[in-house]
């Protein structure tokens, strides 16, 4: 198999696998303090 | 030394007024030339028979107008605005901010000048010439020091999900212009592109694919996600969604384009996932829908009074409806029908009058009194006049365009018994004469809001006068 392929592949297994983590990083923090306080940024003005 | 002091305390907002003027007056220039191109189709002798105002040049002028200096001007209005008030810190320059309008703006009348002349590279949303194009570039990343330098001094721990949004539009469409764009120049005027064959085409629709999803998608969704709660006055409904929404849209969006060259040249294969990946593209585009429209859960009251929320909420509608048809026009067997017909024009405009523009239109008429110190538009009645012509325009003009695209691409298609055409190309064209007469008058209803709105606006910014926002002195700790 070419090198370029197995990077490829590589790649986007890796961004699949990257992005799950990301939902399941976003999904466990959905009540947390952090999250509640960026929600309410767009009134900490005017 | 004083003065400085005093300056930093303050938002820039001179930048932000400049631009969503300016947003109005070629909201009402690119959508008058629409109206012109639209007219043209049903009357065809409105070409006056000179080159400059044919259709083939005044087109590209149309949708450069529309999606550059409409849309571009209120991108950077809005996200100037949302990046000042989210990170809660002045501009990181007001020099550079001050070029990128003007550099902006040069290229929108360089635009103007030279497309009716007939100076064009011949690809779809990047007509432009080479110098123009290296303008464009010099403005681009101009606006990205000033956007990502604003975030680098900001006072606030956490990054505002808009300015994720405003971020991945602005490194994007960097990416993209830069890349579309080179050619080798054959003299001032005239370039060839540096791909070949059906490289540059994919080229092209990689390009021109992702100028709808991060130049007319990724930046909206900026204005969606800081707008709609300020209008709403309650925060958006999930946080945990937005950055999924987020990393889906980054993750899945490059891949669509090649769902533009179906039954062409491009290997089967990379047409295949261009329209699996278009596919998926539904999911991440109903998730940030669903968060902006349930960001009103429990106010839905307001809708009934107010006609900037009602801008912003019917936008999130059409965003729905187009990126529901949008992964359906891109299997195969549904492109082999709505392909080349004026389905696809359709499409395009219920996402961009309908999403794009709703959209800038609430954003704008939320922000244009509070740049004059103002509490609201100079008339309230004329932004429910506007929401209406607006609305009743769009709906024409799509609807006109389904019944015409889905009759040509059936009529192109139909065969006699002995295998024949059932009816010539002409037959088809003269087929769609009242489909185009009622998609001009809906682009004319769309434009007469837009008129009224500039009126609106004028009224506004002429009764308060340019007001100066103070950096909050406690700083939140979000």
């Amino acid at each position: 198999m070419d090198t370029i392929n197995l990077l490829r592949i590589l790649f986007t297994v890796l961004s699949f696998v990257l992005f799950i983590a990301i939902v399941v990083w976003a999904w466990r923090n959905r009540h947390s303090a952090q999250f509640k306080d960026a929600q309410h940024l767009p009134f900490d003005q005017d | 030394m004083q003065n400085a002091t005093v300056k930093a305390a303050t938002y820039n907002d001179t930048v932000v007024r400049q631009f969503a003027i300016m947003a109005v007056v070629w909201g009402v220039v690119g959508t008058l030339m629409g109206v012109i191109v639209a007219s043209q189709l049903v009357w065809p002798e409105l070409n006056l028979g000179l080159p400059f105002t044919s259709f083939g040049r005044l087109r590209p002028l149309h949708t450069n107008a529309v999606i550059f200096a409409f849309g571009g001007s209120a991108l950077f209005a809005t996200s100037y605005y949302v990046v000042q008030r989210t990170c809660q810190t002045r501009l990181f320059s007001d020099k550079l901010a001050s070029f990128t309008f003007w550099g902006w703006q040069t290229v929108i009348v360089a635009a103007a000048i030279s497309l009716p002349l007939g100076y064009t590279q011949g690809k779809e949303y990047g007509e432009l010439e080479w110098p123009i194009d290296i303008l464009i570039a010099v403005v681009w990343i101009s606006y990205a020091i000033v956007f990502f330098g604003t975030i680098g001094i900001r006072k606030v721990k956490h990054i505002y999900v808009a300015n994720w949004f405003y971020g991945a539009f602005i490194l994007a469409v960097a990416l993209l212009h830069i890349v579309e764009s080179a050619a080798i120049p054959a003299g001032m005027f005239k370039s060839y592109s540096a791909y070949a064959g059906v490289q540059d085409a994919m080229v092209q629709w990689w390009y021109g694919h992702n100028a709808v999803g991060f130049f007319l998608t990724a930046g909206f969704l900026g204005m969606m996600y800081y707008f709609v709660p300020k209008q709403a006055e309650r925060p958006v409904y999930s946080y945990s969604l937005s950055i999924v929404h987020f990393w889906a849209l980054i993750f899945t969006y490059m891949w669509a384009g090649p769902h533009h060259l179906h039954y062409t040249a491009l290997p089967d294969w990379t047409q295949s996932l261009g329209m699996v990946l278009s596919l998926i593209l539904f999911a991440p585009s109903w998730g940030g829908m669903i968060n902006g429209i349930m960001t009103l859960s429990g106010a839905w009251h307001k809708l009934r009074t107010d006609p900037i929320l009602r801008f912003l909420i019917v936008s999130l509608s059409f965003y729905g409806m187009s990126t529901f048809e949008g992964p359906m026009m891109a299997i195969k067997t549904v492109n082999a029908l709505s392909h080349y017909t004026d389905w696809t024009v359709g499409h395009v405009h219920s996402g961009a009058l309908g999403w794009v523009g709703f959209i800038s239109i609430g954003s704008l008429y939320f922000l244009i009194p509070r740049l004059f110190g103002q509490k609201q538009m100079y008339s309230v009645k004329a932004i429910e006049v506007h929401f209406w012509m607006a609305t009743i325009g769009v709906v024409l003009y799509i609807a006109a365009l389904w019944i015409s695209g889905v009759m040509e691409g059936l009529m192109w298609r139909a065969m006699n018994a002995d295998g024949t055409l059932a009816y010539t190309f002409v037959e088809s064209v003269k087929a769609k004469f009242p489909y185009y007469f009622t998609r001009a008058l809906g682009g004319f209803l769309y434009m007469s809001g837009l008129i009224i709105m500039l009126w609106n606006t004028y009224k506004t910014a002429t009764s308060g006068k340019p007001a100066t926002v103070e950096v909050p002195a406690v700083v939140a700790h979000a």
